[in-house]
């Protein structure tokens, strides 16, 4: 685990300012500032409708923000903008449900956007594919189809689509919610070893005790926005806010 | 008067259905490219794309075809283009086909899950990529039954074309009847070969469908 | 070669219009009252235990549904008086509409019915309740507002497609189109209007079904 980094010196990787989003008259992102520096691992936790899902999948423009700017890596997002290809190059995303293409296998998923967006030939996109699938422990998978593999498995693959493209940064949104309880260790797994690896990840999470072990960072979001954010052991154990303090006894209940 | 045998009648017929065929594969074929080209337009994130071809297609959609026959064979004269019941036919059937099979596969690009155009935009391709690689490959998939049977709307739509004197099995139909004074059993024949057409094209995007339910 | 065009001629015309019209909407009104009532009858018989039945039914949908409208209106109306049966231009559009719709709506509400929970049936025959009174009470108002929409668009396609009645005389919208052309020589003015007028039936058709529908089917019943 790497110390929370302070110092303005170090420009952050993902660098979040003023970002507001509203759907219809609901306010749910009412000015969120936050930064991620190069290899943490940020959880961000709350309940369901505080944002946090929103706010994530703002960093790679699956949620066009009405105010503020995103910026990854360089690359910078308002807005105005409308063409997300530069930023969603360094952006990767992995989905409560999966998302694999059914109509492709596991590594065709792999290798489909390394072809039509990198441009890659073909010897390196398959290079790249097996090495990806390799590293999720799929490489024995590369011709199945989604439709035969587990939930863990597909999610797993999921994980190595995004990988294989390079990014510099991880958004993982809520990725073990729709897995069978004893499929969830696999992937969780798979992000761990990301995570000893270096990889920038941000994760919206329901695994609290996943959060508190491997995360540098966590971010308690109410209300549209960041009630509190720090070390994982400062926010359990002496949660500042009331709000945080019934949302983790509401959920270590469970 | 002439004498007309049952096999006159019914051989002149055939001979006409060719045009029926003809004109049905033309229309088919131009419209099912030029439906692709306005399924494009109106699942495309322009909206004034998405709007001129929802436009296309409600106005298509809610007039009649004979309606769209006279005003082709009307307009092309008057932008200098000279037209006979051969090229209009043709170019009203072409935007009918279109129009109607456009909405069919709009239907079924709906049917894709969110997730997959997600997925794909998160991977940093563009609409055209998305479309290409992630959208219309599971799209045409769950289309091919329903395209199908519309081919059987597009066989009878022909018919239509009589009336601006198209020579296709219909108006062969009338042309012979008042030669033979035998409407009954002209008319009877020119249905029973619209339903040699039709018939195979319904059973085929019937079993098709089937398929198409086993395998999901 | 610029064409200039000219509307204003039309306006002479405007009675015959207005007549045309009116005759389309009724043509309609009648032939969806009927055709859809056939398409009840049509659909319970096709899904009845009585196999003649549903074999006959079952003939009648795909003979009418894989030949054109245009054809089956010429049959009757040229050909039925070689069996002695002659019916005015009016009839003859209204029969030949009402056997259209009703092919094509037995087949919309038989898919409708089929979609009925096992359940529903065994419930209302746990009551006690007859086949007939099962399909009346039970089957019928959930399979109707299930394909309500898909009912409406084929009502608005017989509504297009009565067009062609123009061809046996009957003086609706787009007879009364031909008739005017043929006085005007604006061929491609009147059609425009005739076009206009018949998109405006359309949208309106549509917008009175999606009216009623929400009148009679609000109560409990999920649009699928």
């Amino acid at each position: 685990m790497s110390p929370v980094n302070t110092s303005a010196t170090v420009r952050p990787l993902v660098k979040l300012s003023a970002i507001r989003k509203s759907f219809g008259p609901v306010e749910v992102l009412k000015g969120v500032d936050m930064a991620v520096e190069e290899g943490q691992v940020v959880a961000m936790i709350g309940r369901s409708g505080s944002g946090k899902s929103t706010l994530l999948r703002s960093i790679n423009g699956l949620e066009r923000i009405d105010g503020g700017v995103i910026e990854v890596d360089g690359e910078c997002v308002d807005p105005g903008q409308i063409d997300l290809r530069a930023l969603r190059q360094k952006v990767g995303m992995v989905f409560q449900q999966f998302n694999l293409f059914p109509h492709l296998t596991a590594g065709e998923n792999v290798m489909l956007a390394l072809k039509v967006v990198k441009k890659q030939d073909k010897a390196a996109t398959r290079a790249a594919a097996e090495s990806a699938l390799a590293k999720v422990g799929l490489g024995h998978k590369f011709d199945a189809y989604p439709s035969q593999l587990s939930g863990g498995q597909q999610q797993r693959v999921a994980i190595a689509r995004s990988l294989a493209m390079a990014p510099k940064v991880l958004l993982c949104d809520e990725i073990t919610s729709a897995l069978d309880p004893e499929l969830v260790a696999e992937v969780l797994g798979v992000v761990r070893k990301l995570a000893e690896e270096g990889m920038t990840l941000i994760l919206v999470t329901h695994e609290m005790r996943f959060a508190r072990e491997v995360c540098d960072r966590l971010v308690f979001m109410h209300g549209g926005r960041i009630a509190e954010q720090g070390p994982p052991a400062k926010l359990f154990d002496r949660p500042s806010t009331p709000e945080l303090a019934q949302f983790i006894g509401m959920v270590e209940a469970r | 008067m002439l004498n007309f045998t049952l096999w006159d009648i019914l051989s002149n017929l055939l001979l006409a259905a060719r045009w029926t065929v003809l004109l049905s594969l033309i229309a088919f074929v131009s419209g099912g490219v030029a439906g692709l080209l306005l399924l494009v337009a109106r699942v495309s994130p322009v909206p004034p794309l998405r709007i001129a071809a929802k436009l296309f297609i409600e106005v298509f959609q809610g007039t009649p075809l004979l309606m769209q026959l006279f005003i082709v064979f009307f307009a092309l004269p008057l932008i200098g283009i000279e037209t006979s019941a051969w090229t209009s036919a043709a170019v009203a059937l072409t935007l009918f086909t279109a129009a109607y099979l456009a909405e069919i596969w709009r239907g079924c690009v709906e049917a894709v899950p969110k997730g997959q155009w997600e997925a794909s935009a998160s991977l940093a391709m563009t609409f055209p990529e998305q479309m290409r690689h992630v959208i219309l490959p599971q799209a045409l998939r769950i289309a091919v039954p329903p395209t199908v049977g519309f081919s059987v709307q597009v066989v009878k739509g022909t018919a239509v074309t009589s009336i601006i004197g198209f020579v296709e099995v219909t108006k062969a139909g009338t042309m012979i009847t008042n030669a033979t004074f035998q409407p009954f059993l002209v008319y009877g024949l020119v249905g029973l070969i619209y339903f040699a057409l039709c018939y195979p094209l319904s059973l085929s995007a019937k079993a098709l469908e089937r398929k198409l339910n086993v395998a999901r | 070669m610029a064409y200039s065009f000219d509307f204003s001629s039309l306006l002479d015309y405007t009675p015959v219009l207005v007549d045309g019209v009116a005759t389309t909407v009724a043509l309609t009104a009648v032939s969806t009252v009927l055709g859809v009532a056939l398409g009840i009858g049509g659909a319970a018989a096709r899904t009845s235990s009585v196999k003649p039945l549903a074999v006959v039914v079952g003939a009648y949908v795909e003979l009418i549904r894989n030949t054109p409208f245009l054809v089956q209106l010429f049959f009757i109306f040229f050909g039925l008086p070689s069996l002695g049966i002659r019916l005015a231009e009016w009839q003859a559009a209204v029969l030949a509409m009402v056997i259209n719709l009703g092919a094509y709506s037995t087949e919309i509400i038989r898919a409708g019915i089929e979609a009925t929970p096992k359940g529903q049936i065994e419930a209302g025959a746990s009551l006690g309740m007859t086949g007939p009174q099962i399909f009346r009470y039970v089957v019928l108002g959930p399979a109707m507002a299930k394909i309500w929409p898909a009912l409406t668009s084929q009502i608005v396609i017989v509504m297009l497609g009565s067009s062609v009645c123009s061809q046996i005389a009957a003086e609706e919208l787009s007879f009364a189109a031909n008739f005017i052309q043929s006085r005007n020589f604006r061929p491609f003015e009147v059609y425009f209007l005739a076009t206009a007028l018949y998109l405006a039936l359309a949208v309106g058709l549509r917008w009175i079904f999606s009216l009623m529908g929400q009148r009679m089917f609000a109560k409990g019943v999920s649009r699928a």
